[in-house]
């Protein structure tokens, strides 16, 4: 089984630095890219290998880099950004990936860059990060010292600026309309949808933003062509995933495998099934704004659209397991809790309803919940669904919570009519 | 005043964004850096050379998690509270550090030596629970060794 990502993963937590990575292929991507490719060719290469961004959404990676504008005649500069902020519970694949190895992901940026023409590249980077932003700087600097970043890349007339910028916290940085916000010095709240940011995006010109793990794809996408890639794959979804799992499992961890890998597979295999004495009582597919799934869900393929037919979805692809010997009710508390804090504040639902949430659960977990609570909840959790908001903060906060009262509603019952938490005794 | 190395640091960045007030985030982590915190005056100093008004940089001084407008400790503690972590014994994790420090979250020894703040998911969901002492990641901590963490830090 080929694991493009990480095959150049050390064991002893090491990076391969310039020598390292060149020495295992790295930079011939760019090279081919750059020299024998044109801007619309690398773009085509990654339309047609199906990647679909692995930021959470989705969304086809070749279709937003083709409404860049990029003639002559387009506005300039031009910026590209990767998506670092990573501060979804539960998700630790971009960090892994960043650390494993650097230059992949400045590859991948410089190679997709070149396919948008962008003229400015910044990496936004979550400042807890700080490991990665020692692996990232040295990194940037051999890429510049080789001549891969700057002005006329290897004599292909190309150049960009790269960049890294270190966040100073805030979920909501992830938001990509948001993080333009915020890497122009701003409050992380999100801008109006009407524009998109391939005509409007960071300064007002055209912006191209993807997660991590989505630049990582590119190099071997332009080296080894669109039908390897998708062969790679166990679904329409091209390529490999990094999967992970956490929680009262045997063997938590990430693990690189073919997209569509089934949970139970993620769950047995990979993550050597439940630690002694606990049962899985459900799981969130893709960090904490997705759906619950429970047991019967378990052979479902881990892709975009499969995840979607059993109620939820992939989100970011690594598990996070409920056992049955931890209270849901507890777990969502704390779910919430995330949510309200991280909430920005821009619209009144969400600032003002996600507290009013965890406040009911709170008071459900310490037995002080009434009979009306689960209603209310239910209701809450509909005007704070898609459409209401004007981000998907607010509506992803609202998939483990509407999933949570449909799958828990014993559990519930129970807080509330024996006025206390039965997992604390 | 932003003292010369401060204005330095911050001209530094400067050119790597589109304009001057862009680079308000950096100035302020750039003076909590070399002051440990953002107080009013630096605020003011920043702002001034920024050519930005005060309040604007207020508000986004005090949104981030990270910007501290009041003095911490020597050492800050992150400790994260989120969902994986909290399965994985959170809890007994903050029972034991409040213990050990005498102090809650959101607060600084009285001999100014550690600061203890919660955080989102820091990224080590799978080697939980985790929590960070100013760069270091230190995960998978047994609460009952966690004094073993601190010591390493004078
Ligand atoms: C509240 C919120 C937080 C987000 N956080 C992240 C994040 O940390 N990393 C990320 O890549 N995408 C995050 N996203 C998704 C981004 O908005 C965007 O869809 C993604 O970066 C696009 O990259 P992709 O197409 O390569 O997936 C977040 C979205 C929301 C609504
Ligand atoms: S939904 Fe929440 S996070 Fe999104 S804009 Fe509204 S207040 Fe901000
Ligand atoms: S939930 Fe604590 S590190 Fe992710």
């Amino acid at each position: 089984m080929e694991k493009p990502l990480t095959k150049n993963f050390l064991p002893n937590g090491a990076f391969p630095d310039l020598a390292a990575y060149e020495l295992a292929g790295g930079y011939q991507a760019l090279r081919q890219a750059l020299t024998r490719m044109t801007p619309a060719e690398v773009t085509q290469a990654v339309t047609d290998s199906n990647l679909r961004g692995r930021g959470g959404a989705g969304f086809p990676t070749g279709r937003k880099w083709s409404s860049m504008p990029i003639g002559a005649g387009a506005p300039r500069p031009r910026y590209l950004v990767a998506n670092a902020d990573e501060m979804e519970p539960g998700t630790f694949k971009d960090r892994l990936l960043i650390e494993g190895d650097p230059h992949q992901l400045i590859e991948g940026m410089i190679v997709s860059a070149y396919a948008v023409q962008a003229d400015v590249a910044y990496i936004f980077l979550r400042a807890e990060y700080t490991r990665a932003a020692q692996c990232l700087r040295q990194a940037i600097a051999e890429a510049y010292g080789a001549g891969y970043l700057g002005g006329n890349i290897l004599h292909s007339g190309y150049g960009l600026e790269l960049y890294l910028h270190i966040s100073a916290g805030r979920y909501m940085c992830g938001e990509s309309s948001a993080l333009m916000n915020a890497l122009e010095g701003r409050r992380a709240t999100p801008r109006d949808k009407v524009l998109r940011s391939t005509d409007s995006g960071l300064w007002g010109k055209p912006t191209v933003v993807n997660n991590v793990e989505t630049f990582c794809n590119v190099p071997h996408i332009v080296t080894h062509g669109a039908a390897w890639y998708k062969a790679l794959s166990r679904s329409a979804d091209g390529g490999t995933k990094i999967y992970g799992a956490s929680g009262k499992i045997k063997r938590p961890g990430a693990w690189e495998l073919p997209m569509g890998t089934t949970i139970r597979e993620l769950l047995e295999e990979h993550a050597g099934g439940m630690m002694d004495g606990f049962a899985l009582r459900a799981l969130l597919p893709g960090g904490a704004s997705t759906e619950f799934v429970l047991d019967e869900h378990l052979d479902v393929a881990m892709d975009f659209d499969s995840v979607q037919k059993v109620g939820s979805r992939m989100g970011t692809g690594t598990l996070v397991v409920l056992d049955d010997r931890t209270c849901p009710v507890g777990m969502l508390r704390n779910l919430e809790h995330f949510f309200a804090q991280e909430s920005c504040g821009w619209c009144t639902p969400c600032r003002e309803g996600l507290p009013w949430i965890e406040h009911v659960l709170a008071a459900i977990e310490e037995g002080r919940g009434e009979a009306g609570d689960l209603d209310m909840l239910a209701r809450q959790a509909k005007f704070l669904g898609p459409g209401y908001t004007f981000c998907a903060l607010a509506p992803g906060a609202m998939e483990p919570l509407t999933s949570g009262l449909k799958y828990f509603r014993e559990d519930f019952e129970r807080h509330i009519g024996e006025r206390r938490c039965p997992w604390r005794g | 005043m932003l003292s010369p190395a401060e204005k330095q640091a911050i001209e530094e960045e400067m050119r790597h964004y589109a304009n001057r007030p862009s680079c308000g985030l950096e100035a302020l982590k750039i003076v909590q850096k070399h002051r440990g915190w953002v107080s009013d005056e630096g605020l003011a100093d920043i702002a001034e050379f920024l050519r930005v008004a005060p309040a604007e940089l207020e508000s986004v001084a005090t949104f981030y998690n990270l910007i501290f407008r009041r003095p911490v400790g020597r050492h800050v503690i992150l400790a994260c509270d989120s969902v994986s972590c909290w399965i994985m014994g959170h809890d007994r994790l903050m029972q034991r550090l409040t213990a050990e420090l005498g102090i809650r979250p959101g607060e600084t020894t009285p001999d100014g030596r550690f600061t203890l703040l919660p955080i989102p998911c820091l990224g080590a969901c799978h080697r939980a629970p985790a929590l960070m002492v100013d760069d270091d990641l230190h995960e998978a901590v047994d609460p009952e060794k966690v004094g073993e963490v601190l010591g390493k830090y004078a």
